[in-house]
């Protein structure tokens, strides 16, 4: 610390150029931890899928729907703890902007299955007795004002008739975790039924299947397609880690496409502050030469050309996360709910300062090391 | 008294014995400084002269720990400086080195204060006690009312006194000043050599001192000269008494 007000009369030496390369740190960061928010939203389904839950859909396609017939077949599988089938309905709620996902559920098992995301008993229980029953998700609520007790209509998509669909709000469940997703509006299995056109009857959009334990999912789910092969409807059951991952496939590599944007992001910063680093260092040619002849080991001299650069790369690093903290919510807004809630975690924080702590030492490291070699006697006669 | 005997004083402070410094450039050798003897004693203060490129920088930078010679020794209170490492002689220019330079070479974003400290934030001194030296040796220079204005702030004679404290601040063995009054005007440069002249007189600092002037040099009590590589006494006074202006000649 005794260095301190050296390092600080250094890095204020030329202000504008400090602000610039502060800047630079803050943009990359803000610009990190936005992808890196998108990249968990996208990916968030695996890390937050249970161990020993399975997820069959028709083998074609996701969109391919299955038998009802299969509920008794599956659950009468060695291990099988509960089943609970879901259809996706793609409603619209006033306009399609205000995009949620809304789910057909099994009310009798959806409980069981998911037991992560909570409904009060009570709140359950009107929801059982009306078959115009919603249970709707804490952030979807909150988005759109609905409370209990609340009359809302959602128009049906047009392969489903197209007409607006009347829903009693019954209940709002809440996430275990903040990573659990509170945005989806469930509704009677009965009601759907009783509303969509034949073709549709009697057919469920996929199986979520809950296991005794995660030890059998591999032989469960090689059961319980072993078992519709060959017939109309062929299943393909997974993990629902696995499940999640390929859904996020099929949209690309997502987690590629994050990780290159980031990585040119990070290569730039780094062109940019070793460049500025190294003319700054370059500047002052002569002040170092005088520290190291009145004393100063090569490594002193290193540490306050690298504690300028860190320096600047953590208070860059603060000023992008805090932007960032104080705009993704903002951000989540404005998607309209097209990704489940962005959440800048700890760890992402962390690693923020991480990668740009690494940055800043990249960038001090070489004209460090520059300053170091400097030979006292050719500096001086430069002077 | 600075001597250039081969057989001088054993116990004199700095002893030099056959100093030798050559350069390569292209595929010449340059021979800067060839076979110098020198012994200067403690309190001593000793001009060196001659005509550019004669070697007087190189002495200085030798003297002072900046470079290491071709062959021969130079040993300063009885450490053998040529054969420390790089880090050792770091370490041993921080305890017994000031260095005064022409430019003064202060660090422009520090105060007065600041750049006086620099050397004492080397030591294990307490924040207390590095302000008291500071205190002290800008008081010397007379200059304790400056001590937090920057180098812009002062004029060119001030910012040597800051540099003159900067370089007694650590009480060094000995100062090593290059050309000290060689950006100063006649006045700032009498001033400055008056300086010199009590750290000598009043603190017992031995200096070696690097000059153009032929009336800065007369204020030391050893004039020698360099030519060619060669070290050659020119004149010798009692301490606190200057050589004769011209005594060089």
């Amino acid at each position: 610390m005794k260095f301190r007000r050296l390092i600080q009369a250094n890095l204020f030496r030329k202000k504008a150029r400090l602000l610039l390369t502060l800047g630079s740190f803050a943009m990359a960061l803000f610009l990190f931890a936005f992808l890196a928010v998108v990249r968990e939203a996208f990916t968030r389904g695996e890390s937050v899928a249970s161990a020993s839950r399975l997820v069959t859909i028709n083998r074609v396609s996701i969109i391919q729907p299955l038998p009802l017939s299969y509920r008794d077949k599956i659950a009468a599988l060695k291990s099988v703890q509960a089943v609970t089938h879901n259809n996706w309905f793609g409603g619209v709620y006033q306009d399609p902007k205000n995009f949620f996902p809304q789910f057909v559920i099994d009310p009798e098992n959806q409980r069981k299955v998911m037991p992560e995301l909570i409904v009060s008993d009570a709140q359950w229980d009107t929801f059982l007795k009306d078959r115009q029953g919603a249970v709707v998700g804490a952030r979807t609520a909150e988005r759109f004002g609905w409370k209990v007790g609340d009359r809302i209509a959602i128009k049906a998509p047009p392969y489903l008739g197209g007409q607006a669909w009347q829903f009693n709000i019954d209940g709002i469940y809440h996430g275990q975790k903040p990573t659990d997703d509170e945005s989806q509006f469930w509704f009677q299995w009965e009601y759907f039924e009783q509303n969509v056109p034949p073709s549709f009857k009697n057919m469920v959009g996929w199986y979520i299947v809950k296991l005794d334990s995660p030890d059998g999912a591999q032989r469960v789910a090689k059961a319980i397609d072993t078992q519709f092969a060959n017939s109309p409807y062929e299943s393909k059951t997974e993990t629902e880690s696995q499940f999640a991952a390929s859904w996020v496939n099929q949209m690309g590599n997502i987690k590629f496409l994050i990780l290159a944007i980031g990585s040119v992001v990070f290569f730039t910063l780094l062109l940019v502050t070793g460049n500025t680093m190294a003319i700054s260092v370059r500047e002052r040619t002569g002040e170092l030469a005088i520290l190291k002849a009145i004393g100063f080991k090569n490594g002193t001299v290193l540490l306050l050309v690298l504690a300028e650069a860190l320096t600047i790369a953590f208070v860059g690093a603060l000023l992008g996360l805090g932007l960032a903290t104080l705009a993704i919510p903002g951000l989540a807004a404005a998607l309209n709910g097209l990704l489940p809630n962005l959440i800048l975690s700890d760890s992402m924080l962390a690693a923020g300062i991480g990668f740009a702590l690494a940055t800043g030492a990249l960038s001090g490291l070489l004209p460090g090391i520059g300053a170091m070699r400097l030979r006292v006697v050719n500096a001086l006669r430069r002077i | 008294m600075a001597s250039v005997d081969v057989n001088g004083n054993s116990s004199a402070l700095i002893q030099v014995r056959g100093l030798n410094k050559a350069y390569r450039r292209g595929g010449e050798e340059i021979q800067v400084l060839q076979g110098l003897n020198l012994d200067v004693d403690q309190g001593d203060f000793v001009a060196f002269m001659g005509p550019s490129g004669s070697g007087k920088t190189t002495l200085l930078n030798l003297l002072g720990g900046l470079d290491v010679p071709s062959a021969g020794t130079v040993s300063v209170a009885g450490d053998e400086i040529t054969h420390m490492s790089s880090s050792k002689l770091t370490e041993w220019r921080a305890r017994h080195v000031g260095f005064i330079f022409q430019m003064y070479n202060l660090i422009p974003v520090l105060t007065a204060f600041q750049n006086v400290e620099l050397p004492l934030l080397l030591t294990r001194l307490s924040k207390s006690e590095r302000r008291q030296h500071v205190e002290t040796a800008l008081s010397i220079v007379a200059l304790a009312d400056r001590m937090h204005h920057f180098p812009r702030q002062l004029s060119g004679g001030q910012e040597q006194r800051v540099a003159i404290a900067r370089a007694i601040v650590s009480d060094p063995t000995f100062l090593l000043c290059d050309e000290p009054t060689g950006d100063l005007d006649r006045r700032s440069a009498d001033e400055i050599m008056v300086l010199i002249e009590e750290l000598v007189s009043q603190h017992g600092k031995t200096v070696l001192m690097v000059t153009h002037d032929p009336i800065v040099s007369a204020r030391a009590h050893t004039l020698l000269h360099l030519e060619k590589g060669v070290l050659v006494e020119a004149g010798k006074a009692k301490p606190g008494q200057p050589i004769a202006a011209g005594s060089e000649a």
